[in-house]
């Protein structure tokens, strides 16, 4: 008895052994956040047998600088959460494997790559919002704002940050989301009067959301993801998406082309366009990518997607130098802080 | 001295292998300085498309709106931290070498707190001290700190010890007789002061002063993170590089900073010139008599300078085991639970130790030699000057240039040197080659301290020149070489910069950690990760002036009468 015991011990451990030695490990590219990548990494292991999942997180701009740098001797597999612009970017140079995911047609349109076969598939949407301290708010006697142009009121001058759209995508998505929401030239018009209420553009994306939690300023311009670790800490923010349309990002998925783990790889985006995997995102983000997944996320307001403008992706991509060239014109000359 | 090589045979056996061994050394620089800096600065000529366009994308960059603003701005901030760095960083080594103030061990180890923690702790504490929530706002009187006013508090902390580190070297190695005969001249302690001390630290305070000021120029975390949107031209790298993974107007902009380098090596050239071996074989070393008159004074000025960078870190020490600053001060030790907040948890931590005790094993040993060689090797022809030219560069280069660049070579599909790219390794050569420049310069000002008659004497004695090194050179310059291995080790644990590019999937060191949390909003967690950095870097610093003691008892003592 005590023989078959070891005996069966030692197959279980030696059937381990042997599938860790057949698992695939998939070098994975991400801008998730922290807490996401295990429950994630868990998730995809457990569907999608026979892979394992080696995660390289960093912010946006740094894991888009790396993808962009390495483009000769690509090290990634797959690039599971990044913006979607800079997809587009690397779209551009080339660097997307074609694959239209299996069950990637249910997928919302806007959602996904448009060519065929696809190049990218969108995961979920994250809103440019605006994180307001209470605290801060109250000593300074500001009114809440519920809109972009509540913060025009001259009771806010000098309280607003936003990141610097030539430093950070976030910056450059909420510009974009106000010409989409707007139109050029009213979008134009409105942030050189933001401008005039603007205390500091700021390089990094989160800065504005995490220092207004801390009550450096009243105001930030960030994203709505940014506020929900902060809020857990204990910090008096409120996040608001506001009324009269917000820009809006995607997350998504592709394949970098030179992987030498296609077939895993493949397997692997199959299963984050499923309904399950759009589920976990919904753990997360209000509005995901697949129409008929249940999202669990509480505290956002229930005409969310209708805030969201309509956005041409591919357009703003394209535009994005002469965009922000033109922002750098009109607002980073003036560069003495006030 | 005639050289006398054509009829002692040995002699240029040695000079052969000596030349071979500089030869590596520039093989070494070439691959893990020059080649890497010139595969992306071929960038700055090309298009995004890599067609040749030659200066183009110069006159792009040169026509953007706030390039003289940014320009201007870098240069007058450095300035004013280089003046206010580099006398206040004398005194205090001055105090530390030439008086007989009490407690200079401490003073000793206080004066490298700034090195040993990543500078997320300045930032925070700066906020804490004059943010719009801060405990002293009010002495900003309605200044903001983001903008110049923090730029500058935050680079004097960062940079006093790095000025204070080369000019205790300075001036540790004077020759007491020099001020016995100047006493016996009768001159006064002023003469003796600007005729015997200040020209003895000369070559010292000139790379202090060119230290310090690269270092602003080049630095983009500070002004990133406390700078607001005051613009300076390491942001504008940032901007193109992160922002808008624009490499090539990031190697335009790069190329641009390295102006700075060649303007401190044509300065260290000519400081050189200047400046003979200072300590002969027959010297012995200065020992101060006791005098209140200047000792009271110093130790008031250490006193307050060591309470001021205290109060600093403290302050962040103090702001990783709250709750949430400034709204819930409850003390808690949940922050140190790094699993919560970042995959990696300790392990992180445990990388980075790897890392800088390998950076700095490989680096003190490789960068010692080199210097020696360079200065004391005899090998003619231009390799010496070379590689005196090639180790100034790594201070003028911004870690994030550095980073990408070794991107670009060591990925490069062709480069048999790929296999170490997403290793341990890389992060090791890397951050080995970003703080070659600091460690060099230390090195060559103990080894020019040294009366070349040293090698002189052993060549005519026909003792063999690694004789000598061994015998001689190492050991009297022991002290120096231990400072060089504990600054590579402490940096190495706070390095974000480069390291940010490079890191892989089993490999993120616990300063990129930090970032991450900080990121995040985890700010007292990332304050935790980087106190965590603060006291592993503590630990070997208390290791090493426990040693430091020992070793200047056996190293040393010849000197003494």
């Amino acid at each position: 008895m005590r023989r078959l015991l070891l005996t069966s011990l030692a197959f279980l451990a030696l059937g381990s052994a042997a599938e860790a030695q057949s698992r695939t490990r998939l070098t994975v590219y991400t801008a998730l956040e922290n807490e996401q990548l295990a429950p994630f990494k868990a998730a995809a292991e457990r569907a999608v047998p026979g892979i394992e999942i080696a995660w390289v997180r960093d912010s946006t701009g740094i894991i888009t600088a790396r993808l962009i740098a390495e483009r000769a001797n690509p090290r990634a597999d797959v690039i599971w959460g990044l913006s979607v612009f800079s997809l587009l970017a690397l779209e551009g140079q080339d660097m997307l494997e074609p694959y239209t995911p299996s069950g990637a047609a249910a997928l919302r349109p806007n959602f996904r790559s448009s060519r065929e076969p696809m190049t990218w598939t969108g995961m979920d949407a994250f809103v440019s919002a605006i994180c307001f301290n209470r605290v801060v708010a109250a000593q300074r006697g500001l009114p809440r704002p519920t809109s972009w142009a509540d913060l025009l009121q001259p009771a806010f001058r000098n309280q607003v940050a936003m990141p610097n759209p030539a430093s950070s995508g976030t910056g450059f998505l909420t510009m974009a989301g106000w010409i989409s929401s707007q139109g050029e030239a009213p979008a134009w018009d409105f942030m050189t009067r933001l401008h005039d209420n603007i205390q500091v553009y700021t390089h990094s994306g989160s800065a504005p959301c995490n220092n207004a939690a801390r009550g450096e300023y009243a105001v930030g311009l960030s994203f709505d993801m940014r506020s929900v670790a902060l809020r857990n800490q204990g910090a008096p923010i409120d996040v608001i998406v506001p009324t009269d349309g917000v820009g809006f990002d995607l997350e998504a998925t592709a394949i970098l082309r030179g992987t030498r783990n296609l077939d895993a790889a493949r397997r692997l985006v199959d299963w984050t366009v499923s309904r399950e995997a759009n589920e976990l995102y919904g753990r997360f983000y209000a509005l995901v990518a697949h129409p008929e997944a249940v999202t669990t996320v509480q505290n956002y307001p229930a005409d969310f997607a209708e805030r969201l403008v309509n956005q041409d992706f591919a357009a703003l991509a394209g535009r994005r130098d002469e965009l922000l060239r033109e922002w750098a014109r009109r607002f980073d000359g003036k560069s003495a802080p006030r | 001295m005639p050289d006398g090589g054509s009829f002692r045979p040995r002699a240029s056996d040695e000079q052969r292998l000596m030349r071979l061994a500089l030869g590596g050394a520039a093989a070494f620089l070439l691959l893990g300085l020059v080649l890497p800096l010139a595969w992306l600065f071929a960038r700055a000529f090309q298009d995004a498309s890599s067609g040749f366009v030659g200066l183009a994308n110069f006159a792009e960059y040169v026509a953007t709106p706030n390039l003289a603003a940014s320009a201007w701005n870098s240069l007058w901030t450095a300035a004013l931290t280089t003046l206010l760095v580099v006398p206040a960083a004398f005194l205090y080594a001055y105090a530390l070498t030439r008086s007989r103030m009490p407690g200079k061990p401490v003073f000793r180890a206080v004066m490298l707190l700034p090195v040993l923690a990543p500078s997320l702790l300045p930032a925070l504490a700066l906020v804490y001290l004059f943010g719009n929530q801060g405990m002293l706002r009010g002495l900003l009187m309605g200044e903001s700190l983001y903008g110049p006013i923090g730029i500058i508090m935050a680079q004097v902390f960062y940079c006093f010890p790095h000025a204070a580190l080369i000019l205790c070297v300075a001036l540790s190695g004077a020759d007491g007789r020099l001020y016995e005969a100047a006493a016996a001249l009768k001159a006064g302690r002023g003469r003796i002061f600007l005729t015997v001390t200040l020209p003895g630290a000369q070559g010292g305070l000139i790379s202090a002063a060119v230290v310090v000021f690269t270092l602003v120029v080049t630095d983009f975390g500070i002004p990133k993170v406390i700078g607001g949107q005051f613009p300076v031209l390491a942001t504008e790298v940032y901007k193109q590089v992160v922002g808008q993974q624009n490499f090539n107007m990031g190697a335009v902009v790069g190329l641009v900073l390295l102006l700075p380098a060649v303007g401190a090596f044509l300065l260290d050239q000519w400081a050189r010139r200047r400046q003979g071996g200072f300590l002969s074989g027959r010297a012995v070393p200065l020992e101060p008599k006791p005098r209140p008159a200047r000792d009271l004074p110093l130790l008031a000025f250490c006193t307050l300078v060591a309470a001021l960078l205290l109060l600093v870190v403290g302050l962040a020490v103090w702001g990783s085991f709250i709750r949430f600053w400034p709204w819930n001060l409850e003390l808690t030790l949940d922050n140190y639970e790094f699993g919560r907040f970042d995959s990696a948890g300790w392990g992180s931590l445990w990388t980075s130790v790897r890392m800088a005790a390998m950076a700095a094993l490989i680096g003190t040993a490789l960068i010692f030699v080199v210097a020696w060689m360079v200065e004391r090797g005899r090998v003619s022809g231009p390799l010496p000057r070379l590689v005196g030219f090639a180790t100034a560069i790594p201070l003028a280069v911004p870690g994030l240039v550095l980073g990408l660049a070794y991107i670009l070579f060591f990925n490069d599909p062709w480069n048999p040197l790929g296999f170490l790219y997403g290793t341990l390794a890389i992060l090791v050569l890397n951050s080995l080659v970003h703080f070659y420049t600091v460690c060099h310069l230390a090195a060559v000002t103990a080894i020019r301290q040294l009366d070349p008659e040293f090698e002189a004497v052993s060549a005519s004695l026909k003792v063999p020149l690694w004789v000598t090194f061994t015998r001689v050179t190492l050991p009297i310059c022991l002290p120096a070489i231990l400072e060089i291995f504990v600054y590579l080790f402490v940096n190495g644990m706070a390095t974000v910069s480069a390291v940010i590019f490079l890191y892989g999937p089993d490999t993120k060191p616990a300063s990129v950690a930090v970032v991450h949390m900080e990121e995040a909003g985890q700010i007292s967690a990332a304050a935790a990760m980087a106190v965590a950095i603060l006291l592993v870097n503590v630990a070997l610093k208390a290791l090493h002036l426990a040693m430091a003691g020992r070793v200047e008892r056996w190293t040393q003592a010849w000197r003494r009468r």
